[in-house]
């Protein structure tokens, strides 16, 4: 109750209940400009959350200090308690051409990290079949990923990070580099992935639509220094379809949304004069 | 569309049949002393004596011997070296300059200092060579390695991978494609290397020896005909290693 003035204001934060992931006094700063100071959030489990801001606010900055790709100036998080090294992770990079080994088939991409985490072959052969029918692939995973189109390359890519049965899936951008017509495929596929699993899953999105589409909630950040300017909730029930993007629910939480994103957008350019 | 084919297959050598039609006239017309430039059926008889019953194949093959060795030597060390250097950019920045500059220094200055530390023997032409060959090795391998695309080795650290798993299994490959236009140039430059040597360090064997040796004493047959086996071996070294290359690194430039 009389917590001492001393302690870091972080440090007195409580996580809600349901919270997956921990982050407390988050600071970093590029070259003197602050983007994150002290900057503290809890991610619910089991749950998809989406990132979704300004141009160059640091959402995946945040994922990417969140994940251990960037070292954080200052600042901690916690998934459940325990710390990045003893928490199986996966990650979706936007660019599956630059993230995938071309010097592996395919099929070795996904079973790369099973490798890495010291399995087996066999259990590793037996993984990846698994995946392979729980995805229903039906190109040919014995290709290098240069010979596949970019809707089955960032496939692959998926399948790799899912592998290791991951408690976090961290997903940055991963369909804004892929055509219209792969991109709903893709979300659909996802939404899959994500009622047979479950898996906690952070989106960070710069497509409104598939934020508010794919999340329970989507957390809204401001301008740097970055803070969260709201968190909508969406929670049309699942398994959602292209039917839900024209539904009272989620043009509510979009709208809301976009209210949000424009006031925050507005602070600055009033200021720049219209 | 037989023809199309025939005529496809046919394109690359209308070069050398022109070079070759073109050195036949020349020799024909008497344009040039003909002892200094023999017809290409001399030459070429005297390839064929070179090989059968000469020991042009023997010279071919010592040379062959000392470009290997001393290319082995320089990617035995200069590869694991270039990728200690470029997986620090600091410490490939406070060396950059040595390594361009002895880069830049004609290898062949660097003789006489060679024959000081090592003597007149087998062991400072190859040392010649793998050192000239090693810096190009050396620093196209570091920047194989400072210009590795990040993302491949965040996906593997996210993934869980040791410092040394992403080097040996990511940052390695990604850096090979470069390594090996290192390794081709290299290769190519021991050759220059050992022939210069052989032609000027005390040899008795060696292609260079016999070109040098056949100028000598005006046998200009022979002197083509060896000048001709060292185009081979020349072209022949490169051509092996842009089929391992397409081989090997088939993902190059993808």
């Amino acid at each position: 109750m009389n917590a001492p003035l001393d302690v870091p204001a972080g440090k007195l934060l409580r996580p809600a209940p349901g919270t997956h992931i921990t982050i407390r006094g988050l600071t970093k700063s590029f070259a003197g400009q602050p983007l994150y100071s002290g900057f503290d959030l809890d991610i619910p489990k089991g749950q998809i959350t989406s990132i979704f801001g300004p141009n160059g606010c640091g959402k995946s900055t945040m994922i990417n200090m969140v994940a251990g790709l960037l070292p954080m100036d200052g600042g901690e998080a916690l998934f459940d308690g325990k710390t990045l090294a003893d928490t199986v992770i996966g990650y979706v990079f936007q660019n599956y051409r630059d993230a995938l080994f071309p010097w592996k088939r395919a099929i070795d991409n996904i079973k790369y990290p099973l490798r890495i985490a010291g399995k087996s072959r066999g259990e590793a052969d037996a993984r990846a079949d698994e995946l392979v029918k729980s995805f229903d692939i039906r190109f040919d995973l014995n290709r290098y990923p240069y010979e596949l189109s970019g809707g089955q390359q960032q496939l692959v890519s998926i399948m790799r990070s899912l592998a290791v049965h991951p408690e976090v899936l961290f997903l940055d951008e991963p369909f804004s580099a892929l055509d219209y017509e792969m991109t709903l495929f893709m979300r659909d596929k996802l939404q899959d992935i994500f009622e047979a699993t479950r898996t906690t899953m952070i989106l960070v999105s710069h497509d409104l639509d598939e934020a508010v589409y794919l999340a329970d909630q989507v957390l809204m950040l401001t301008r740097r220094p970055t803070r969260i300017a709201e968190v909508v909730r969406f929670d049309a029930p699942r398994p959602r379809h292209p039917e839900t993007l024209t539904s009272d629910a989620f043009i509510r939480a979009k709208a809301q949304c976009l209210e949000v994103f424009q006031r925050e957008v507005r602070v600055r350019d009033t200021s720049i004069g219209a | 569309m037989f023809n199309g084919r025939i005529a496809n297959a046919l394109t690359p050598t209308i070069g050398a049949l022109a070079f070759i039609f073109l050195w036949w006239f020349i020799a024909w017309l008497k344009l040039v002393d003909p002892i200094l430039l023999p017809s290409p059926q001399a030459s070429a008889k005297a390839i064929w004596d070179g090989f059968v019953g000469g020991n042009l194949m023997k010279d071919l093959l010592i040379t062959i011997r000392r470009t290997l060795m001393a290319f082995g030597i320089a990617v035995a060390i200069c590869v694991p070296l270039g990728l200690i250097l470029g997986s620090s950019v600091r410490v490939y920045r406070s060396l950059e300059f040595v390594i361009d500059f002895f880069r830049s220094t004609p290898a062949s200055a660097l003789f006489p200092l060679f024959l000081v530390i090592l003597g007149v023997g087998e062991s400072t032409k190859i040392a010649v060579a793998a050192f000239g060959a090693g810096l190009l090795i050396l620093f196209n391998t570091a920047y194989g390695v400072m210009n590795a695309r990040k993302t491949r080795q965040a996906a593997a650290r996210v993934m869980g991978a040791s410092p040394m798993r992403v080097m040996m299994g990511v940052t390695l490959l990604e850096s090979l494609p470069q390594t090996f236009v290192g390794m081709r140039s290299g290769v190519s430059f021991s050759l220059v290397i050992v022939i210069v040597a052989e032609m000027f360090i005390g040899s008795t064997d060696g292609l260079g020896q016999r070109v040098i040796n056949a100028q000598m004493i005006f046998n200009m047959p022979e002197m083509y005909a060896t000048i001709f086996a060292a185009g081979v071996l020349g072209y022949g070294l490169n051509l092996i290693f842009i089929v391992i290359e397409r081989r090997f690194i088939h993902w190059g430039g993808k």
